[in-house]
């Protein structure tokens, strides 16, 4: 199968810290792979790097579905073909519900305002919040504005999902409903990288699981091979770490 | 003669009203030529020094720097007395005008910067993760969002605008002020100056209020 997703050899200086070194990882159509480390081992920047809202070294290469990461014409192209879903959110505040999924549809791929807003609707029902449309973001749960923002990312229809650790920000109440959606679109074929702290959702859901520290990519592997047979030192002290929390 | 026959006199009054409401529409559209001008040279220079690339950027903050700090009634008397020299013969209207709008968009620039900045980096992000353009992101999610945050700030530039409108007079422009000492100097008595006056703060007073409303409206959060 091709990759959708292809790393090669990225590193990325934030000055004189070193915060990635020679990561390479290929990802393919379908595949969900979770990223888990301690914090500040540079998972976010990885994923970052994809859509190039961080910029990396010369050295390195980032392909998605063929076409290179690089700064002009091209960006867009392949910025409008990766969604994404922060931690914070950042759905649009003075905008609609409707109006936060249907304004790239409409603005990158051209749909028409009826089509656009028709196809932000059939997501909110997807993601369990059809009533919710024209409410402000502002008015709901921290919940359910993730689900919008996940909303919002499929309007595009992505080849690949990036996930930063959309759930670390939410009350411990909240965080279940983003995680069963997470798993529905998982179930039904997107191909997704998420970034996460929650390792049952990473064990049930994941093709892939890949430990980062450092900078580097430790060790990766299924789920059960880096959860239940860690071959890596640093894999295993960070798992005991979070399992005795 | 009374107090109130010397200051606020009917006869008077009367007789310098029709000067006073001409100059009262000179102060009008010299205000309202100079804020707009001002707002849109003021958006691009912020984008300038924002956005830009290296030398457009350093102009527009030496732009900004020298046109907040120069005296406006310095200004204007370069530009209707001393550009002639160059070849450059501007009207009273239009040189009140240019100095007026390179001091306002210098501060307005100010403003939609601050604006601009006081926008969480997530939203630009989140434009661009979607694949917006340049131009969507600003026009679509950045700009809707600091419009709120400067309304109040640029209200209070026009009002200082409209204050300084009033610095025309020095170019011969026929404007309320002018009008006003004109017909007081015509009529030995300060009322057409008394009514000036009360003019200026009939225009500007719903402004000032205005200010107060939307400041406290903001700082509420609501939308
Ligand atoms: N904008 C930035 N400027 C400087 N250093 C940064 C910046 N963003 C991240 N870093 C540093 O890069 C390292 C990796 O960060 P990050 O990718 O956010 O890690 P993680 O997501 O795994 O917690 C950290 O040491 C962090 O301090
Ligand atoms: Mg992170």
């Amino acid at each position: 199968m091709a990759a959708i997703v292809s790393i090669r050899n990225l590193s990325k200086r934030f000055g004189s810290a070193q915060v990635l070194t020679g990561v390479s990882l290929d990802v393919e159509e379908g595949e969900v792979v979770c990223v888990i480390g301690p914090s500040g081992a540079g998972k976010s920047t990885l994923i970052r790097c994809i859509n190039l809202l961080e910029d990396f070294d010369k050295s390195g290469e980032i392909f998605v579905d063929g076409i290179e990461v690089r700064k002009g014409r091209q960006l867009a192209a392949v910025r409008a073909e990766v969604g994404m879903v922060f931690q914070s959110f950042n759905l649009f505040p003075h905008l609609t519900v409707q109006d936060n999924i249907a304004l790239a549809p409409e603005r990158v791929r051209g749909l028409s305002v009826e089509e656009a807003r028709a196809r932000a609707r059939r997501l909110l029902d997807r993601v369990g919040l059809a009533a919710h449309a024209d409410k402000y973001p502002g008015q709901l749960s921290g919940g359910q504005q993730q689900r919008v923002a996940i909303a919002r990312a499929l309007a595009m229809e992505p080849r690949v999902l990036l996930f930063d650790e959309p759930t670390s920000a939410l009350d411990p109440e909240m965080v279940g409903e983003v995680l069963e959606v997470m798993k529905g679109l998982a179930g039904s074929g997107v191909t997704m990288i998420v970034v996460t702290h929650e390792m049952g959702f990473a064990r049930q859901v994941a093709d892939r699981v890949i430990f980062m520290d450092g900078g580097q990519v430790v060790e990766t592997g299924t789920p059960q091979q880096v959860f239940d047979a860690p071959r890596e030192q640093r894999t295993r002290s960070f798992l005991n770490a979070i399992i005795r929390h | 003669m009374s107090f109130a026959e010397t200051f606020l006199n009917l006869d008077v009054l009367r007789n310098s009203f029709p000067l006073l409401l001409s100059g009262l529409g000179v102060t009008a559209r010299l205000g309202l030529v100079s804020i707009a001008a001002g707002l849109v040279l003021g958006l691009f220079v912020a984008l300038a020094r924002i956005y830009s690339v290296q030398p457009f950027r350093l102009l527009a903050r030496i732009y900004i720097d020298i046109f907040r700090s120069v005296p406006l009634l310095v200004l204007l008397i370069v530009v209707y007395y001393a550009l002639p020299f160059v070849g450059l013969r501007l009207s009273p209207f239009m040189s009140a005008a240019c100095a007026l709008t390179l001091v306002s968009g210098a501060y307005a620039a100010e403003i939609f910067r601050a604006g601009i900045e006081a926008i969480p980096r997530g939203q630009f992000e989140a434009s661009q993760a979607l694949g917006l353009s340049y131009r969507h992101m600003m026009t679509d999610v950045i700009l809707p969002q600091a419009i709120r945050i400067v309304i109040p700030p640029l209200t209070n530039n026009c009002i200082n605008v409209i204050k300084d409108t009033a610095l025309a007079s020095v170019v011969a422009m026929p404007d309320l002020l002018k009008q006003a000492t004109q017909a007081q100097a015509l009529e030995a008595n300060p009322t057409p100056l008394i009514v000036a006056a009360l003019m200026y703060v009939a225009i500007l007073w719903p402004l000032v209020l205005l200010v107060g409303r939307l400041e406290r409206r903001f700082r509420q959060g609501g939308s």
